[in-house]
C-alpha cells in the first residue's frame, strides 16, 4: 500500500515540477507574434498589388497562416506557390487567375500625356513614382515591382504596363531537353516488343 | 630554373585532342584594316561602358570612345574614322543576341590620337601607373575579361605572394599565348615587372604547359637575370583554370566563393602582361589582340594580330575560309567555347580564338541517353564535385541541393560533359541552373527591397497621420480655449460692450429704416412709372410719407446723438470729483429720509407720522443742494 502511495507521491511531485518549468518557459520565452507569418511573407514577391484580394503581401501571409490558399499570387507565379507547398508542407495547386502568370513588367507614365494629379504617386505602394502637383510624373524603373496599382488612378489613361526587356546579361541558357526515357537494358526492351 | 620547382596535382582533368599544331606554322600575321569596325560597349565583365563620343564624330587611332560605368573597362577607337553609328549590332555571345556598339567608318589613315606617349615606368609612382592601366582598357585576356585595374587594386589591398603568369592555354586549338610568348617575350616579362611591382609580390611564377617547348625557350631566353621561375607543368585540361593552376603551382586551394588574392596569390594571363606593357611604356590602350583562326574550313590556319572590332568573316576570310566546308564558327575554344550566330560579329578583347569547323570535325551533339551513374565525371570534375547528383538536381529544380552540392564552384569547363558516355550536356544544365538560382536571388533582393520601402511608406503615412490628429486636438484645444476665454471676457463687462453707446445704436437703427423706406419708395416709384394705378398712388404717397418721417426723425437724432455722447460723458466725469464730504454726507442722509418716507408710506401711516419724515426729507434735499453749490465747480 505504502509503496503505491509513494508512487503516486514521487509522481504528483515530479509532474508539478514540471509544469512549473513548462508554466516558466510558456512565459520567458513566449514567440510574438506568429513566426511562420513572416517566412510566408519573405517568401512572397512584395508587389503589394492586392491581386490576391488581401490589400499587401503581409495580409496574404496572415490569411495563408490562418489556412488560406496557397495559389492566389499571380507575380510571384508557379515557383511561390512550390516554395509555399515546400515551407507548409501542402500539395502545390495551379495558379488561381484568369490570365495566369504575367511576364514582369513596369509601369511606364507617357509623360507628354501626363497632367500632374499626384493620383498615382498616392496609389503606389512602394514610393516608385516621382512627381509633384501639376509637374510631370515619372516611374523609377528599378524601384517599380510591376503591380499596376497606378494604372487604375489616372484620369488620363496615361500609365500603362510595359514587359521588362531582358538584354544579354539577363539571358539565360535553356535548361537541355529533358533526356527521352529509353529502354536501355534488353529484357525491358523484350518485354515492350 | 624550371626544375626547382615542385608541383602538385589538382582532381580530375582530361586530355582531349590538342589539334594546335594547325594554327602554329606561320608567324602572327597582321589582320587587314576592316572597312567598319564593330566595337561593343560591353568586352568584360561589369558594366558596360558609356559612349563619349556621338555620331558623325572624327575618331583617332586609341581615341577614348566610351568611359567605363561602375565595374568596367574603358573603350577605345580601334583606328582612325568616323563613328558611323552607335546602337544594337551583332555581338559574340551565346545568345546570338545583338548589343550596343560603336560603329566606325575607317578612314585608312590608322592615325594615332596625339596625346598617346610613351612612358618610363621608373619616373612613375604606383598610382600613376595604375591610372595609366586603368585608361587603357585592359581588361583579363585570357577569357573571362576581369577589369586588370581591379583586380590589381584589391590585390594591393591584400597581401600578395605570388603572382603567376599565365602561358599555360589548355584549351584545344588555341595558340594565341603560346604564339605571343614566342615572339613577344620580352614585352610579357616587362609588363609582368610592372604587375611584381603594383602588387610588391615576392616571386613571379610563369607557367606554361610543357606541350609549347618553344614558347618555354623563348620565355627562359627572355629572363635574363630576373630571379623569376618559367615552370613547365604537365599537359592536362584545364590546368589553365586559376584555382587549378594555383593548386599545380602551390598546393594550396582557393577557399569555394573567395578569390585567390585571399591567399596571397595574383593570376594574370601572358596577354594581360603585354597589355600591361604596351599602355605603361607606349601609353597604347588595349585595341588590339591575337586571334587564333584554326579549323578545318579554314585553308590556312594561323595567329593575327587583330583589331578589337573586327568582323569575324573578314579574319577568317583572310585565313581562308571555304564556306561550302564550314559547318559552324565557335568563339574560343572547343571545350568552353560557343558557337557564333552572326558571322559580322566582331572580335572582342577577349576573343582568343574563332574555329571554323566542318561537320566532320565538330560533329552536331548526339542525343543524350539516361545517365548510367557509371562516375567518369566526376573522376574527371577539376572542381572535385560530383556531377551526376548535380545533374539530378538540376533535373528537379531542386536549388537547395544544387547549393548545398556548390554549384557555383564548378568552373562551366566540360570536362565531365567531355567524358560522358552517355553523351549528357551536363554543363549546359550546370550554366541553366546557375541562372536560375542568380535569378531567384535576384527577385529575392528586389522583393526584400520593395518590402522595405513598402514598409517604410507605411510607417511613414501612420507618422503623417499621427502628425496631422496631434494637430487637429492642438487646434480643437485652442479654440476652446479662445471660446472660454472669450465668454469670461463677455460675462466681465457685458454693459460696456453693448450698451456703451445707446445713442449710436439708435442712429444705426433709425438709418436702417430711412434707407429701407427710401428703397421701398424708389420701387414703388419705379413700378409707378410703368403701371401707373391710383393704388400706386396712394402706396406712393404712403412711402414718400414714411420715408420723409424716417428721415427727420434721422436728423433728429443725429445732432442730438453728436451731442449727448460728449455731454453725457462731460457731467459724469465733473462730477466724481466735485462730489466732497460733505455732499457725500448729504445724500447718504437724503437717501435714507427718502427710504423712510417710502417705508412709511407703504406702511399706510397716518399723516401725523408722515409729516416729520417729510420734513426731514426736504431738509436733507436742502442740505444736499447746499454741499453742491458749496463745492467749487
Amino acid at each position: 500500500m505504502s509503496l503505491i502511495l509513494i508512487a503516486v507521491i514521487t509522481l504528483t511531485v515530479l509532474s508539478l515540477i514540471f509544469g512549473a518549468i513548462l508554466g516558466f518557459a510558456a512565459v520567458r520565452f513566449r514567440v510574438e507574434g506568429n513566426p511562420i507569418v513572416d517566412q510566408i511573407n519573405t517568401l512572397l514577391p512584395q508587389t503589394q498589388c492586392g491581386q490576391c484580394g488581401y490589400p499587401g503581401c503581409r495580409p496574404y501571409a496572415e490569411a495563408i497562416a490562418n489556412g488560406d490558399k496557397i495559389n492566389k499570387c499571380p507575380p510571384g507565379g508557379e515557383a511561390t506557390i512550390q516554395a509555399l507547398a515546400d515551407l507548409l508542407d501542402v500539395e502545390p495547386e495551379p495558379l488561381d487567375a484568369v490570365e495566369g502568370e504575367k511576364p514582369v513588367q513596369v509601369a511606364y507614365i507617357r509623360e507628354e500625356e501626363c497632367i500632374g494629379c499626384t493620383k498615382c504617386i498616392q496609389a503606389c505602394p512602394v514610393d516608385a513614382i516621382l512627381g509633384a502637383a501639376r509637374q510631370m510624373h515619372t516611374v523609377i524603373v528599378s524601384e517599380c515591382t510591376g503591380c499596376d496599382l497606378c494604372v487604375e488612378p489616372c484620369p488620363v489613361d496615361c500609365i500603362e504596363m510595359r514587359p521588362v526587356e531582358g538584354d544579354l546579361r539577363s539571358w539565360k541558357w535553356e535548361q537541355p531537353s529533358p533526356i527521352p526515357d529509353l529502354l536501355i537494358i534488353a529484357t525491358d526492351r523484350e518485354d515492350q516488343a | 630554373m624550371s626544375t626547382h620547382w615542385t608541383l602538385h596535382k589538382f582532381h580530375g582533368g582530361i586530355h582531349p585532342l590538342e589539334n594546335k599544331q594547325q594554327s602554329t606554322t606561320m608567324p602572327i600575321q597582321q589582320a587587314a584594316l576592316p572597312g567598319l569596325l564593330v566595337v561593343p560597349l560591353l568586352q568584360h565583365i561589369g558594366q558596360p561602358a558609356e559612349p563619349c563620343v556621338s555620331e558623325g564624330e572624327h575618331v583617332y587611332k586609341g581615341q577614348l570612345i566610351a568611359s567605363p560605368a561602375g565595374l568596367g573597362a574603358a573603350i577605345h577607337a580601334p583606328s582612325s574614322g568616323v563613328v558611323e553609328r552607335i546602337g544594337a549590332a551583332p555581338y559574340p555571345h551565346a545568345s546570338g543576341q545583338p548589343y550596343n556598339a560603336i560603329e566606325i567608318r575607317t578612314d585608312g589613315k590608322d592615325q594615332w590620337h596625339p596625346d598617346i606617349r610613351p612612358a618610363n615606368p621608373d619616373e612613375l609612382d604606383d598610382e600613376q601607373l595604375l591610372q595609366r592601366i586603368r585608361a587603357a582598357g585592359i581588361s583579363g585576356m585570357g577569357g573571362a575579361g576581369f577589369p586588370t585595374a581591379t583586380k590589381l587594386r584589391s590585390g594591393q589591398q591584400a597581401s600578395i605572394d605570388t603572382l603567376i603568369i599565365n602561358g599555360t592555354e589548355c584549351e584545344p586549338y588555341i595558340t594565341a599565348d603560346d604564339m605571343l610568348m614566342r615572339e613577344r617575350a620580352a614585352d610579357i616579362l616587362s609588363g609582368a615587372a610592372i604587375l611584381q611591382r603594383l602588387l610588391d609580390a615576392r616571386q613571379v611564377v610563369i607557367a606554361i604547359e610543357d606541350n609549347k617547348p618553344q614558347a618555354i625557350a623563348a620565355m627562359q631566353a627572355a629572363l635574363g637575370t630576373r630571379p623569376w621561375h618559367v615552370v613547365s607543368i604537365p599537359t592536362l585540361y584545364p590546368s589553365g583554370g586559376e584555382r587549378q593552376l594555383i593548386k599545380v603551382l602551390t598546393g594550396k586551394e582557393v577557399p569555394s566563393g573567395g578569390l585567390p588574392a585571399h591567399i596571397g596569390i595574383v593570376c594574370q594571363n601572358v596577354g594581360t602582361a603585354a597589355a600591361v606593357h604596351d599602355a605603361v611604356y607606349l601609353g597604347r590602350p588595349l585595341i588590339s589582340r591575337i586571334t587564333t583562326l584554326t579549323g578545318a574550313a579554314l585553308k590556312q590556319p594561323m595567329n593575327v594580330e587583330c583589331l578589337v572590332g573586327t568582323p569575324v568573316i573578314e579574319l577568317l576570310q583572310q585565313a581562308g575560309l571555304d564556306q561550302t566546308r564550314m559547318n559552324r564558327v565557335i568563339v574560343g575554344g572547343p571545350m568552353m567555347g560557343f558557337s557564333l550566330a552572326d558571322l559580322n560579329a566582331p572580335v572582342i578583347k577577349t576573343g582568343n580564338c574563332l574555329i571554323a569547323s566542318t561537320e566532320q570535325e565538330m560533329p552536331a551533339p548526339e542525343p543524350a541517353l539516361p545517365c548510367i551513374r557509371c562516375g567518369e565525371c566526376e573522376l574527371a570534375c577539376p572542381a572535385g564535385l560530383l556531377p551526376q547528383q548535380l545533374l539530378f538536381y538540376a533535373q528537379g529544380d531542386d536549388h537547395e541541393q544544387l547549393q548545398a552540392n556548390n554549384l557555383f564552384d564548378c568552373i562551366e569547363c566540360g570536362a565531365c560533359s567531355y567524358v560522358c558516355s552517355s553523351k549528357i550536356p551536363l554543363v549546359q544544365y550546370y550554366r541553366s541552373a546557375k541562372a536560375d538560382i542568380r535569378e531567384q536571388q535576384q527577385k529575392q533582393i528586389k522583393a526584400e527591397h520593395a518590402r522595405q520601402r513598402f514598409e517604410f511608406r507605411q510607417e511613414r503615412l501612420r507618422l503623417e497621420e499621427e502628425r496631422k490628429a496631434a494637430e487637429r486636438q492642438a487646434r480643437a484645444e485652442r479654440m476652446a480655449k479662445a471660446k472660454a476665454a472669450k465668454e469670461k471676457a463677455d460675462a466681465a463687462k457685458p454693459a460696456p460692450v453693448a450698451g456703451s453707446d445707446p445713442s449710436a445704436d439708435q442712429l444705426k437703427k433709425l438709418k436702417i429704416e430711412a434707407s429701407m423706406a427710401r428703397v421701398a419708395l424708389t420701387k414703388a416709384e419705379k413700378q409707378l412709372a410703368q403701371h401707373d394705378t391710383p393704388e400706386l398712388h396712394a402706396q406712393v404717397a404712403q412711402l414718400k410719407a414714411t420715408a420723409e418721417a424716417a428721415q427727420q426723425a434721422l436728423a433728429a437724432a443725429e445732432p442730438d446723438a453728436t451731442a449727448a455722447a460728449p455731454a453725457a460723458e462731460k457731467p459724469a466725469k465733473a462730477a466724481r470729483p466735485a462730489l466732497s464730504e460733505a455732499a457725500k454726507k448729504a445724500k447718504i442722509e437724503l437717501a435714507m429720509a427718502r427710504a423712510a418716507l417710502k417705508k412709511a408710506e407703504r406702511a399706510e401711516a397716518s399723516e401725523d407720522e408722515l409729516a416729520p419724515l417729510r420734513e426731514a426729507m426736504l431738509k436733507a434735499e436742502q442740505t444736499l443742494a447746499d454741499a453742491e453749490t458749496g463745492t467749487p465747480e
